[in-house]
């Protein structure tokens, strides 16, 4: 079995977000990085299933040298070897090209990916690279277990959930309860140091959208609180205030 | 060149989310001097999906091949790449939505597409086409300029007001070739909860958080969600607890809501949560605790313990109506 497990290098999820230069950079000052989170529940499974079945587990990142230190959390928490595509990715197609580019040469039985970056949100990289590799992909799977080549997996959907099965190789988008995030032990930290990183330039994508500029929302007015003993006065309030009812 | 517009169906009916994408799509024909098509997979009734032209739609392709008839996010993406060949669109746009992207994305491999998935508002076409997207879970926006030949947009509930006008659409069969490689992966089961208002869709969405204090407790919260329409949710823990199923999760982890009015109750407003209801336009805080976090959020705040205050609320509701 060869998993390979796709992860973001993002603010953590507390992260105050500002920007810098004219607002066309991402201001890093004082940002703590983690593993974005989707993709550490996508890793957690990968390594269950590795214990339980056996195989392989590479992490890959489109990203700068500054995604190291998540690379290498990710190797502390089992995975074996990763790949980092250098490069500051600002479109998903380029991202997705870049992941492709890697798995092309079909040599992994489970692609795995979080079901959305929690920078760019767009919940689309596992579908381009699905289509890009010729092979299904699914979003959001919330549980996954692999019997021979075949994936047992859930996924969430409007309302409920769907169970399924479907022939490897997959790519899939994870969520909770997938499995616990994990948290690197001593052993993992200390081999995660020589565990192999590899750094490959990208391939020559088009980038089909490009940054113009960031925006904050604006500031929130204040809030107007009503005293409990007056609580139904909200109920008048939304209507001819608000007007939201 | 045309506009190509994909509408989701829930039981036979075109979702609110998707009548926005229709004015979203129509409003960028007008601008652009052509013509906005929908396209529709599954069951409805042709008068159903002839009140697309109220939007602004001028036709509508219809898939409706019984294979098509659960979603499959791979097979719909073959028919909507299918739908832009056939009617030379440029600029495709669908409802954000799980279903939607994947196939969206799925779309634009095969085309060679750009795709932005999170828009929140009209594209501005004086220079190129840029559109404003949500980035950060909420926190922040981005503008993109996007460039590829076709232009994929996702967009986010409330980009735009969908107003009804009066236009009828003219309704088409739609049956391009279905291929097996979308269809390789077995539905087993599903697990649905039936008549049950959609989070995504809804107007209002109720929510409850550890201050609730079990799931034994939720009927003063389900009384108001049902009194005002309203859809509901809850907090990471709530669903992590097994008090409330797992789809009603709202936040940076789970499902992200834009309702008109979101009301949480005993919820304590980690950021977490917050980012999946800050595009909500109007936000009700009720806890306990005058410090709570979600006061910073809300537009309006009540200090007070959600059992003595859900069941009033539902009774000036009731009253008011
Ligand atoms: C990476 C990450 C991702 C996360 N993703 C999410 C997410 O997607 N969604 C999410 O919700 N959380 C998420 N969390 C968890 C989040 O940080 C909070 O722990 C969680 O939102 C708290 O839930 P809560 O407000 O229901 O519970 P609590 O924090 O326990 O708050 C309960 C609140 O109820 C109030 N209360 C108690 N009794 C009453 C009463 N009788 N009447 C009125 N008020 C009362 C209390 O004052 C308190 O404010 C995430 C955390 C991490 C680290
Ligand atoms: N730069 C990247 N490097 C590696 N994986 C990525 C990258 N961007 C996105 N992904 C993967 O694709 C998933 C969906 O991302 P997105 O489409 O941006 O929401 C993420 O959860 C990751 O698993």
């Amino acid at each position: 079995m060869k998993i390979l497990v796709c992860i973001t290098n993002v603010p953590d999820t507390t992260a105050k977000i500002s920007f810098t230069d004219n607002d066309t950079k991402f201001n890093k000052a004082g940002v703590q990085y983690i593993i974005g989170p989707y993709d550490d529940y996508a890793l957690a499974r990968a390594v269950e299933l590795k214990e339980k079945l056996g195989g392989t587990i590479t992490v890959l990142n489109v990203g700068e040298a500054e995604s190291d230190p998540q690379i290498r959390k990710a190797l502390a928490i089992g995975a074996d070897d990763a790949i980092r595509v250098n490069c500051d990715p600002q479109d998903s197609y380029f991202t997705a090209a870049q992941i492709a580019a890697i798995a092309k040469d079909g040599s992994y039985d489970l692609i795995l990916m979080g079901r959305e970056s929690i920078d760019f949100n767009s919940g689309v990289v596992h579908s381009l690279v699905g289509e890009m590799l010729g092979i299904p992909s699914f979003s959001p799977v919330m549980k996954l277990d692999i019997e021979g080549s075949t994936a047992k997996f859930a996924r969430e959907i409007e309302g409920g959930k769907e169970n399924l099965e479907a022939p490897l190789p997959l790519v899939l988008g994870c969520q909770e309860p997938i499995a616990e995030w994990k948290i690197p032990n001593m052993r993992g930290i200390m081999t995660a140091r020589t565990k192999p990183l590899k750094v490959v330039e990208p391939v020559a994508v088009d980038e089909l959208a490009t940054l113009d500029k960031y925006t904050l929302p604006a500031p929130k007015g204040a809030c107007k609180m009503i005293p409990a003993d007056q609580a139904e006065t909200l109920i008048s309030l939304l209507k001819t205030e608000a007007k939201v009812l | 060149m045309s506009i190509l517009i994909f509408v989701e169906l829930d039981n036979g009916s075109i979702k609110k989310t998707s009548l926005e994408a229709v004015a979203y799509g129509a409003e960028i024909a007008k601008v652009k001097g052509t013509t906005a098509t929908v396209l529709a997979i599954g069951n409805a009734e042709a008068s159903e999906l002839a009140s697309a032209g109220a939007y602004g739609a001028s036709k509508v392709l219809h898939a409706n091949a019984s294979e098509l008839a659960t979603e499959n996010a791979m097979a719909y993406a073959s028919v909507l790449a299918a739908a832009v060949q056939q009617e030379g669109a440029e600029v495709v746009i669908l409802p954000k939505s799980g279903l939607c992207d994947s196939m969206g994305a799925r779309a634009a491999a095969k085309l060679g597409a750009s795709i932005v998935s999170g828009v929140t508002e009209l594209p501005d076409l004086t220079d190129g086409f840029k559109v404003k997207r949500s980035i950060y879970t909420g926190k922040a926006f981005a503008t993109v300029a996007v460039k590829g030949a076709i232009k994929i947009l996702g967009i986010k509930k409330n980009a735009i007001e969908a107003i009804a006008g009066s236009g009828s659409a003219e309704v088409v069969g739609f049956s391009p070739a279905l291929g097996g490689g979308d269809f390789v992966a077995k539905v087993i089961s599903q697990e649905k909860a039936s008549g049950e208002l959609s989070l995504t869709e809804a107007d209002i969405v109720v929510s409850g958080g550890r201050g609730m204090k079990g799931p034994e407790h939720w009927q003063p919260l389900l009384d108001l969600a049902q009194s005002l329409g309203a859809a509901t949710g809850c907090s990471k823990p709530v669903s992590d607890l097994d008090w409330r199923p797992h789809h009603e999760h709202i936040g940076q982890t789970g499902i992200k809501v834009a309702p008109n009015l979101y009301i949480a109750c005993g919820i304590s407003g980690a950021i977490q949560h917050l980012a999946g209801v800050n595009s909500s336009k109007v936000i009700v805080a009720i806890n306990k605790d005058p410090e709570a976090p979600f006061f910073k959020a809300a537009d309006y705040g009540i200090v007070g313990d959600v059992f003595d205050i859900l069941p009033r609320l539902t009774k000036a509701v009731k009253e008011s109506k």
